[in-house]
């Protein structure tokens, strides 16, 4: 069965790394997972190249569902998405969030082969927004 | 106007040069708001740009501002990067190769900043790099000769505003008497650029 995969875009490699064992500790191997965390130079920050090599890595036909911490780290997520190609770009979603609920209840619902949509729903409805 | 590929050098490096001197005043600006990394941020994207000088100033104005703009999204490493980045592609895509004249160029400008408020989601009045390039778009439009003294007027406007966007908006009221670290840096910017294309003929 193919799964939605997940990014996860923290400032910080801690926090993307921490997320992403937490996610694992879930669902185990069975959804694509990538983290990423940091700026081009390695303070806190993230990446538009890191991003996309990120959701490379966690790509799947399903679809790539992505939760991100702050202003920046969505940004950067946003810009990541336009610069894929159209066919992939219309598969990537952001979920509005908080990033470690939300990434936990996204790999969930993704683990049991829910659509993108449905993956994106679940974590947005542990939105505090 | 058409820029020559000597005067494209000229303004890339005068701009990127601008903001990388002032790198150390960016960021003491968004320590007092932010998160702090406006400087080092602007810093690193402007030196990928010098970098790739040569590249750049080989290609036509349009063009040149595109690949500048990939550089800022590319490198800088905050939201900075796809704003900033944005505001140079957007130029680029929407001037036409060779001759530009100044109401052209003012069409670019207009389309570029509402790129960049969809990027940033985001409206002036919210203590951003908005309020310096939207007071600009507008002296453009009308044909006013001094963009860096409007820039400048409405980077420093910017201080006793509360901000409602960015960072900046999570210290409420605290954001208030400090200038915008991205309307310092779009101030900058503007008057650097003023400053070159004003020899252009």
């Amino acid at each position: 069965m193919s799964c939605v995969g997940i990014v996860i875009v923290s400032h910080s490699p801690d926090v993307a790394r921490g997320t992403a064992d937490m996610v694992r500790q879930m669902v185990g191997e069975e959804v694509p997972v990538a983290w990423c965390g940091g700026d081009p130079a390695g303070g806190l920050g993230s990446s538009v190249e890191v991003i996309m090599e990120a959701i490379d890595k966690a790509w799947s036909d399903m679809g790539v569902a992505i939760l991100v911490d702050l202003g920046g780290a969505e940004t950067n997520s946003e810009m990541a998405i336009e610069m894929l190609p159209p066919e992939r770009a219309e598969k990537v979603v952001i979920c509005n969030a908080p990033i470690v609920e939300g990434a936990v209840m996204a790999a969930a619902e993704a683990s049991g082969g829910a659509s993108l949509e449905e993956v994106r729903r679940t974590a947005e409805e542990y939105s505090p927004s | 106007m058409t820029p020559t590929s000597d005067q494209i050098r000229a303004l890339f490096t005068a701009v990127a040069e601008t903001v990388i001197a002032h790198a150390d005043e960016l960021t003491d600006l968004d320590q007092a708001i932010g998160d702090g990394d406006h400087g080092l941020n602007m810093k690193r994207g402007f030196e990928a740009v010098l970098a790739e000088l040569d590249t750049i100033a080989a290609k036509p104005l349009n063009e040149a501002l595109k690949a500048a703009g990939m550089q800022l999204v590319m490198k800088v490493g905050g939201a900075s990067g796809p704003l900033y980045g944005t505001l140079f592609m957007a130029i680029g895509k929407q001037l036409p190769e060779g001759d530009i004249s100044r109401e052209q160029l003012s069409t670019a400008f207009a389309g570029a900043v509402d790129a960049v408020m969809a990027r940033g989601k985001s409206q002036p009045g919210q203590k951003t790099m908005l309020d310096v390039l939207v007071p600009v778009r507008d002296a453009l439009a009308k044909g006013e000769g001094d963009l860096a003294a409007v820039a400048r007027e409405a980077a420093a406007a910017t201080a006793p505003m509360q901000a409602t966007r960015g960072r900046a908006s999570f210290l409420g009221e605290r954001s208030i008497g400090h200038v915008d670290p991205g309307a310092r840096s779009s101030e900058l910017i503007v008057r650097a650029v003023a400053e070159k294309v004003e020899g252009w003929s």
